[in-house]
């Protein structure tokens, strides 16, 4: 997989610190406690960003839809599961999914939080099935 | 010429009566070897020469895809100075989208002659990458690419796994959408494959698997391509040579850059852009006599239809099984061949409202429905990112 280590901004940059901890953080707005993600500069929910703060979620969470991606792309190592997991919080993540057997990822397979460590310390949230 | 004229005898509902499609017309398709703004310069001429039009006619233009700067770019290439020019980059759906605004710009007088175009050598030119374009200052950069997905195609791919997960629906189902496509294409001299025979579910289900469930069948072609529409008031169309088509209603959604931001993969914003089509026509599904919709992929059909309320949720699988939407059916879909066996420039959309166009006007002999007087050109772009319906029909 691709080592490529992402830039973070000055909204983005708590959540990528917390990965060194192996913490993963939902952005959430204290003033309407609506959750999202990726984390932004206001709420898509009130439309405010005056009350924006984190919580760390639980790691557990399912898989909403995922696809198996056979064609290689420079970086990466096919077959692999990308999948949209949907947080026990509510959000949805991109993620992978490492599977045993990648073609027996399906819709509603509950998932743990796992990491993959990249160059500088961070590590990117990655999701393995809970039953392995 | 002001452009004004909001001539609305004979029209229903609320629908802008003022505006119609005068010129339609192809570039080059396939492998072409040309330059990008060589097979613009080839769609746009051959457009104007369509409409019975020149270049000195021509004060509003609209396109996208040939760079930063892609109005003024071809504008300057063609040596014209617009008083109006639009570059909505909303992928493959721009030109539905430039429509709309189009057909606003010379109802309020801004301009009065606009060509909409688009041209691409993606093929010839080998530019077309698995990953795409990715710019590194967006969240997608951070959130999204460290994980490769293939853009866009994981994407649709997911929505095709949900879609067929939700619904019980089978690979060979969604194939009927490629199968279709190859049927028209055959009919069609212009499309890429149209020397290739007939393709089966089977073979569909039998190519190279891409991203699951969609295999290279599932998916739209590489070519080049482009086409160009000329649109002007309903008035002076009237003068013109070929029959006016008349703009009849339009409307947009515009819902996501993000693969997380729609909550539900099965149900795009072809909802709202069909409704509000179709309440400024005054028109419903039930009167569309052929339909022009983008096929990037054979589940971006199966949602569109869905959503734009040719049936019920869950249901297209089932209502496009057994010919309706092949040659011969009911429901005359994709006529040109599509993306998936006529052409895919990379933004296919301008060539769904060139098929639009003739299909209207008769002019697609083998292929053509017989007596189509409404037909429903509907753009998709980026992942399931834009949505643009244009409704069209002759001038009765």
């Amino acid at each position: 997989m691709s080592t490529e280590a992402p830039e973070p901004d000055e909204v983005t940059g708590p959540w990528w610190d917390a990965t060194r901890r192996r913490v993963l953080l939902v952005q959430s707005c204290g003033a309407c406690g609506h959750a999202q993600h990726p984390p932004r500069a206001l709420c898509v929910g009130c439309g405010s960003g005056r009350d924006l703060g984190w919580t760390e979620a639980s790691g557990a969470a399912e898989v909403d839809a995922c696809t198996v991606v056979e064609r290689a792309m420079p970086g990466f190592d096919p077959p692999y599961v990308v999948a949209r997991v949907r947080l026990a919080e509510g959000v949805l993540l991109l993620s992978n999914v490492g599977a045993a057997d990648p073609y027996r990822v399906g819709v509603g397979v509950p998932l743990r939080l796992d990491w993959r460590p990249l160059p500088d310390g961070r590590a990117l949230p990655v999701f393995i099935p809970s039953e392995e | 010429m002001t452009g004004a004229g909001m001539t609305g005898a004979g029209m229903t509902g609320t629908a802008r009566a003022g505006v119609a499609i005068a010129g339609a017309a192809e570039s080059d398709l396939g492998v072409t070897g040309r330059s990008i703004l060589g097979l613009q310069a080839q769609a746009i001429s051959r457009a104007l020469e369509d409409a019975g039009l020149t270049l000195a006619d021509v004060d509003g233009l609209a396109t996208t895809g040939v760079s930063r700067f892609s109005a003024t770019q071809v504008a300057d290439y063609l040596g014209l100075r617009p008083a109006w020019t639009d570059s909505t980059f909303a992928g493959g759906s721009a030109f539905e989208m430039y429509v709309a605004r189009a057909a606003q710009a010379i109802e309020a007088g801004q301009c009065s002659t606009v060509v909409i175009s688009y041209a691409s050598n993606q093929r010839s030119a080998r530019s077309r990458s698995l990953a795409g374009v990715v710019e590194a200052h967006t969240p997608e950069a951070q959130f999204e690419t460290p994980y490769g997905p293939l853009y866009p195609i994981s994407y649709y791919a997911m929505a095709a796994q949900r879609y067929l997960h939700r619904y019980s629906g089978s690979r060979e189902a969604l194939a009927e959408v490629a199968v279709a496509a190859r049927e028209w294409a055959l009919l069609n001299p212009a499309a890429f494959r149209h020397g290739a025979g007939p393709l089966t579910a089977a073979d569909v289900l039998a190519a190279p698997m891409v991203s699951t469930p969609l295999t290279t069948a599932d998916c739209c072609l590489v070519t080049d391509g482009g086409g160009a529409v000329v649109l002007t008031s309903l008035e002076r169309a009237r003068d013109l040579p070929k029959p006016p088509v008349r703009v009849l209603g339009y409307g947009e959604r515009t819902t996501n850059t993000s693969m997380t931001a729609v909550d539900d993969l099965t149900v795009t914003g072809a909802v709202e852009s069909g409704r509000a089509a179709f309440a400024m026509a005054g028109l419903t599904p039930a009167d569309v006599d052929v339909a022009e919709v983008y096929d990037s992929f054979t589940i971006t059909v199966v949602l569109t239809l869905e959503a734009l309320g040719f049936c019920g949720r869950g249901e297209a699988l089932d209502w496009i099984a057994g010919g309706r939407i092949r040659p011969g059916g009911d429901f005359p879909l994709d006529t040109s061949g599509g993306g998936l066996s006529y052409c895919h420039p990379g933004q296919y959309g301008v060539l769904l409202l060139v098929e639009a166009v003739r299909q209207l006007r008769g002019e697609c002999g083998a292929r053509q429905v017989p007596g189509a007087e409404i037909a429903l050109a509907h753009g998709t772009g980026g992942i399931l990112s834009t949505h643009a319906t244009v409704l069209l029909g002759v001038d009765r």
